[in-house]
């Protein structure tokens, strides 16, 4: 086992790197900006007084690397800064309106990770076991239909999903409604009645993209010696999956689930925008639009944090789930 | 004797290009209890397809077109599926040419031992892990008592392929297919191997089907032998008969091919100068030392052979004299002048001299330049020559490697068979008009008879243009034809040096012995006899050494 | 819940089917071996595959009205669906036909082999790629240009709200809906064309350079891209599309020019890494030893040795890299940050398009043309995509 586990430190520790260096990118493409962001939060009519006071506000008028590290330490205190929104409400009105950035992200970011969550329970299970099937059954008229129905999909982008959707389901059909309006304390029920359109369509893009991985790595593995070494041996075809395929198709199937989630951050921004549904993809998109960047640089660490994070537990279940480096010579 | 196996006029196909094309064409086969059946044939010969379809099973992608298999009357080729799992493991079995990918990497090899006698009903969990045991004992495993309940990937190869056979053997089987379960190993391994797979077969009365493409190992094997040519059957008949008079002219040819050996060269005068000379030479991958002070010098006009087993250092030496892994100590001279360590560091003139062919020719040609630019870039890139007078010289060197120039100068490597690929690496090597080649295993991916040809072609090329060649190999029988001096590699040492003769001839150095005895020869008493020789015991040991 | 019981119920009733009709087999052609090692799963597929076929079929043919001379709105689709895919076989049939006869040996020995979704995908690209370059000529009217009247109903039909001058009719102001998409050919197709073939330069040269060159220039640009292929490159795009759009206007580059190096810059790491790898599989070759061994230069390792051997599966990623790219801008432009107005482009029209789709009760044809766009965009990205996987099939199969 001690072999696995430094194996694994090492995984936890690149991966840590690898946030950290991610996070030197993003703050300094945001630094590399003409003028700074007192300039950009006034716009260009600003008294020279209001953009000195942001400046010290802000800290700009220190060195870039101090203000990368009271950045990281911020974010480490869990403080990602105000955004330009509340600032501008404070210098021009003099209110107190203190509202963090991560005030503003925290309750989005649980309502995302609702939606995945409901998206990952409904898209695993089938893509899974209709990537199984067409593996098993490969070159039959069902596997057929199912790649180019899958190939389709992929292909789509998922407004496109999204709106034949809503045409179908909320429009000819109104079994489901359209908008996504989604606050707090509201009844679970209502709650996920409310998400699973948007759930569907990415259910829809996600599972043709785990589909096809799950069918490509069964089938690789079914073309194994052992596997054919199994059926010459006797074994029933329920007993070569279970016994002989299954165990080692854990780690290729868990790392089609792991890569699918974390392509699924990239899919939820539209969907949200889509279906106006509260999450942090919203806010980014939005934040985007009016060149919010505190906002816009939180959230895109956290979407690189969650897509770094999600690569590293493929990574090290893949690493668990393989016999030869559980049992080192 | 009753039959066991019984196929009649038997047809497979294999599905590729959108349509059906033969594989075998009508094979009759039969197989008494207790015998064992040698089936030979070169690369694309049908061996495998026809052993697995023996046993009823064919892979994806494959179908019995007609004919019938019969095993112990029953009708394997109409037999519902049901009917044919009660029979494979159980009374037919199955022992694969790669041990390590055969065994399922996620379960322990006494597992995947004893699930047939478990699922057949055979044996219980307790008494087929006794039973395993006794296998591994006489099959001569190290430790039988510890070894089943390790995963395949911590034993080695041989002892792998060991406890497959024991596998296979697990419910007393009346038939064992073979498919070339030694072909992977090396010779020192492949003897302890074809020993316990024999004994324990006599022992159980088995019959076999063993499948191979190397004839001095089915000698020692068979009863009878069968040979496949095409898909289609050349002759069958009783192992000794077989060998000491084959009727059919292509039997003939492959039993040729081991008598070839060219006239030997008188030995090198004292003092001239080696054309190559490797010094001292240490090498290491990184950190990890490949090469210990390894020297032998090369001269002109003669073959120098360098044997060992895979791991022995042969190829990284080839690479220190060609400048592709500077070597960590010691130098390489050419012509009595000392070579700078790299490759890059050397002049045109330098490169020139020493020419490369390599074993796998398909990977050695680039797949979507023409035969003829192939050969006309070193050409063009050594001498300058352009235009009628570069195309002249394609030409003759296309005519020295026996092809026809007008033919092949358009085509591309992959409208080539093997052998004549080969044959074009052999004339790109000649296009730089060098006079030292290395000649990197450049027979080993060829069926005998090919082989032959391009040793003939070599030893021909040698007296014409006075070339000096390093020949890597690891087989004897090509050492035995084209070499003027063996060098002996084991562990990144020279561990025995000289002349051929002196080298086939006792007393060794007892690694060359164990190395020279291994290797198999058509005498069918030849396994017999070195097991009496060497003492049964000997090879236990030499099992648990190499732990 | 329901729902959930029909649907079990259903999926019960069929599997009782597929027993029956297993058995009916096994009795039918007296035990056959197709029928009696038939497992009960593929006799279920098979009377599912049926019964999905009679529902389509009786679908189909439904009332176009009901009694209230209402239109049946998703009867309506389904037809235009089906009609849609049968049109599409039968136009891709036909031009596999077309190409079997017409052309030299080589391509029409390439038609023969083809699947037919490969001749569908090469029909698309051919028509796309004609109304992208000649969008000018073909489309009636500009693609900025606004007209008489604004919001008028698709279907040309003026009794329903529609112009015979604009027959998808036109957006909230003015424009024309079916000048636009055509312009949207151009603007969308090419733009992402342009970017891909950035990318595609920047990835495979320093790709091919890592391979060949190895060492610390390998490292440093294998360990770059690593850090930012751990940013979703969606994410990635909008953070540097949101600064872009700060500089935009103070050098007065159009912030599209910015797109273009953007998504080209993001997306050569994944073009870097697959000519990496790919060539890093060429150079192992002893071909490429022998020509090292002879002394040759850079530029002839990596033009006449590499390049060839790298084509087949650079050109199928050039395809999937083209939708990628084309996927990205769409989405950018779908959320207002992508290419800019007055350039009519598909993902913005499916955006300013989209509240039509509430219409689709009472103006089935109305609701259609926020589809058309994004239609537009699906359409090609799965032509390619069927393209690419022949492509890819083709040339795993040859190595066998």
């Amino acid at each position: 086992m001690g072999n696995v586990l430094t194996i694994v430190v090492q995984r936890l520790l690149l991966g840590l790197l690898t946030l950290l260096v991610v996070s030197i990118v993003i703050f300094l493409a945001v630094n590399a900006l003409p003028g700074d962001f007192a300039e950009a939060i006034l716009g260009q009519g600003a008294t020279p007084d209001a953009i000195a006071t942001i400046r010290r506000d802000l800290g700009l008028d220190q060195p870039l690397v101090v203000r990368y590290f009271s950045w990281l330490s911020g974010i480490l205190r869990g403080d990602l800064g105000i955004s330009f929104a509340q600032l501008n409400f404070r210098t021009n009105l003099g209110g107190a309106g203190d509202v963090g950035v991560i005030d503003q992200i925290a309750p989005r970011l649980s309502n995302t990770l609702f939606l995945a969550l409901v998206t990952a329970m409904i898209a695993v299970p089938i893509a899974v076991a209709l990537g199984v099937l067409a593996a098993l059954f490969r070159n039959s008229v069902f596997d057929r239909v199912a790649n180019i129905t899958t190939l389709s999909s992929i292909s789509s982008p998922e407004f496109f999903m999204a709106y034949v959707l809503i045409l179908f389901l909320a429009v000819l059909n109104p079994i489901l409604p359209s908008l996504s309006n989604i606050y707090d304390g509201m009844p679970f029920a209502e709650r996920i009645e409310k998400s699973l359109l948007p759930a569907l369509t990415l259910t829809l893009v996600v599972t043709a993209h785990m589909m096809r991985m799950t069918r490509a790595a069964i089938i690789n593995l079914l073309a194994s010696p052992y596997i054919e070494m199994a059926r010459l041996k006797g074994m029933s075809p329920m007993r070569v999956i279970v016994k002989h395929a299954l165990p080692n198709a854990l780690a290729p199937i868990i790392n089609v689930i792991a890569l699918n989630l974390a392509y699924l951050i990239t899919g939820v921004v539209v969907v949200e925008v889509v279906f106006v549904y509260p999450g942090i993809g919203q806010l980014f998109v939005d934040s985007v639009k009016i060149r919010d960047i505190p906002v816009v640089q939180a959230c895109c660490l956290i979407f690189a944090a969650a897509y770094i994070l999600l690569n590293l537990t493929a990574d090290i279940l893949s690493i668990l789930s393989n016999p030869r480096l559980r049992h080192p010579k | 004797m009753s039959t066991l196996l019984k196929i009649r006029d038997i047809r497979l196909e294999g599905r590729s290009d959108e349509k059906w094309n033969p594989i075998i064409n009508g094979v009759d086969l039969t197989l008494q209890k207790g015998e064992v059946l040698g089936l030979i044939g070169e690369s694309g010969a049908g061996k495998s397809t026809l052993g697995l379809a023996a046993m009823g099973f064919t892979r994806d992608g494959v179908r019995i077109s007609s004919g019938s298999v019969e095993f112990d009357g029953i009708d394997l080729v109409n037999a519902s599926a049901a009917v044919k799992r009660s029979l494979l493991g159980k009374r037919i079995a199955y022992v694969a040419q790669s041990a390590a990918a055969s065994f399922n990497p996620a379960h322990r090899i006494i597992e995947q031992h004893f699930e047939g006698p478990t699922q057949h009903g055979v044996m219980s969990k307790a008494e087929s892990i006794a039973d395993g045991v006794e296998l591994y004992e006489k099959l001569r495993l190290p430790n039988p008592e510890e070894i089943g309940f390790r995963y395949p990937h911590q034993v080695s190869g041989g002892q792998l392929q060991r406890a497959m056979t024991a596998m296979a053997m697990a419910c007393r089987p009346d038939l064992i297919i073979f498919d070339e379960p030694t072909t992977a190993l090396d010779v020192t391994t492949q003897i302890e191997v074809l020993a316990s797979i024999r004994e324990i077969v006599e022992e159980y009365d088995t019959a076999a089907i063993y499948i191979t493409h190397d004839l001095a190992v089915v000698a020692q094997m068979a009863d009878q032998i069968k040979v496949l040519l095409k898909g289609d059957e050349v002759e069958t008949a009783d192992t000794r008969t077989m060998l000491s008079a084959p009727t059919q002219d292509y039997t003939k040819s492959l039993w040729a091919v081991r008598s070839f050996e060219r006239p030997t060269k008188p030995a090198v005068i004292g003092g001239a100068v080696p054309v190559v000379s490797v010094r001292n030479v240490d090498a290491a991958y990184g950190t990890v030392p490949v090469l210990h002070d390894v020297s032998f010098d090369i001269h002109e006009g003669r073959t120098v052979a360098v044997v060992g087993e895979s791991g022995s250092g042969k190829s990284t030496t080839a690479r220190c004299i060609t400048g592709l892994l500077p070597p960590k100590a010691g130098e390489i001279a050419f012509d009595g002048n000392v070579l700078p360590a790299d490759y890059r560091k050397r002049n045109k003139d330098q490169l020139r001299q020493a020419q490369m062919i390599y074993q796998m020719a398909d990977t050695a040609l680039n797949p979507r330049m023409s035969i003829g630019n192939i050969i006309a870039r070193p050409v063009q890139f050594y001498s300058g020559l352009t235009g009628k007078d570069l195309r002249a010289r394609v030409d003759k060197l296309l005519d020295q490697i026996e092809l026809e120039p007008s033919q092949y100068f358009n085509r591309l490597p992959s409208e080539l068979s093997g052998g004549q690929k080969q044959r074009i690496g052999i004339a790109r090597a000649l296009a730089a008009e060098p006079k030292f080649i290395i000649c990197d295993e450049v027979t080993s991916a060829l069926d005998q008879l090919v082989a032959e040809g391009i040793l003939r072609l070599l030893a021909k090329l040698q007296d014409e243009l006075k070339l000096s060649y390093m020949f890597i190999t690891h087989d004897l029988a090509t050492v035995r034809a084209i070499a003027d001096e063996v060098v002996v590699m084991k562990d990144g040492r020279v561990v025995e040096q000289g002349e051929k003769k002196a080298m086939f001839t006792p007393p060794h150095h007892a690694y060359t012995d164990l190395l020279l005895s291994s290797v198999p020869e058509m005498d069918p008493d030849w396994l017999t006899n070195l097991l009496q020789e060497r003492g049964v015991d000997n090879i236990g040991d030499a099992a648990v050494g190499k732990m | 819940m329901i729902t959930i019981l029909w649907i079990v119920g259903v999926l019960l009733a069929i599997l009782a089917l597929a027993f029956g009709f297993r058995w009916a087999g096994q009795m039918a052609t007296s035990n056959a071996p197709g029928f009696r090692d038939m497992p009960l799963s593929v006799a279920f597929g098979y009377v599912f595959g049926v019964v999905l076929l009679i529902w389509a079929v009786r679908f189909y043919f439904q009332p176009l009205m009901n009694e209230q001379g209402v239109p049946v709105a998703s009867v309506i689709f389904f037809r235009w669906a089906i009609q849609g895919l049968i049109i599409a076989m039968i136009a891709a049939f036909a031009f596999k036909q077309f190409g079997k006869f017409v052309g030299t040996e080589w391509s029409k020995k390439l038609f023969r082999s083809m699947p037919l979704t490969a001749a569908f995908g090469i029909l698309v690209i051919i028509i796309y790629a004609i109304f992208a370059i000649f969008a000018g000529a073909i489309a009636p009217y500009g693609q900025a240009e606004i007209l008489g009247a604004a919001n008028v109903l698709p279907g040309g039909d003026v009794a329903t709200g529609g112009n015979p001058d604009y027959p998808l009719g036109t957006d909230n102001i003015g424009r024309d809906i079916l000048s636009r998409l055509i312009y949207g050919a151009q603007n969308t197709v090419g733009i992402a064309f342009i970017t891909t073939l950035l990318a595609f330069v920047i990835g495979v040269t320093l790709g091919f350079l890592a391979a060949t060159l190895g060492g610390w220039l390998d490292q440093l640009l294998s360990r770059g891209v690593d850090v930012l292929m751990a940013i979703p490159s969606l994410i990635f795009a909008l953070l540097l599309m949101t600064i872009a759009s700060v500089w935009a206007p103070r050098i007065g580059i159009p912030l599209t020019y910015f797109m273009v190096v953007i998504i080209a810059v993001i997306d050569s790491t994944r073009v870097y890494r697959l000519a990496r790898a790919v060539a890093l599989n060429i150079v192992v070759m002893d071909y490429i030893e022998a020509a090292k061994l002879r002394g040759e230069g850079l530029a002839y390792l990596v033009f006449r040795e590499i390049l060839p051997n790298a084509t087949a599966p650079l050109l199928a990623e050039f395809g999937l890299r083209f939708c990628f790219v084309f996927l990205t801008i769409a989405a950018l432009s779908f959320l207002g940050v992508g290419i800019q107005p007055p350039l009519s482009d598909w993902g913005t029209m499916v955006k300013d398009l989209a509240p039509f789709i509430n219409f689709a009760q009472f103006a089935p044809l109305a609701a259609v043309t926020p589809l058309l766009a994004a239609g537009a965009i699906a359409l090609l990205t799965v032509a390619v995509n069927f393209v690419v996987d022949w492509m890819l099939h083709k040339s795993s199969g040859l190595k066998e």
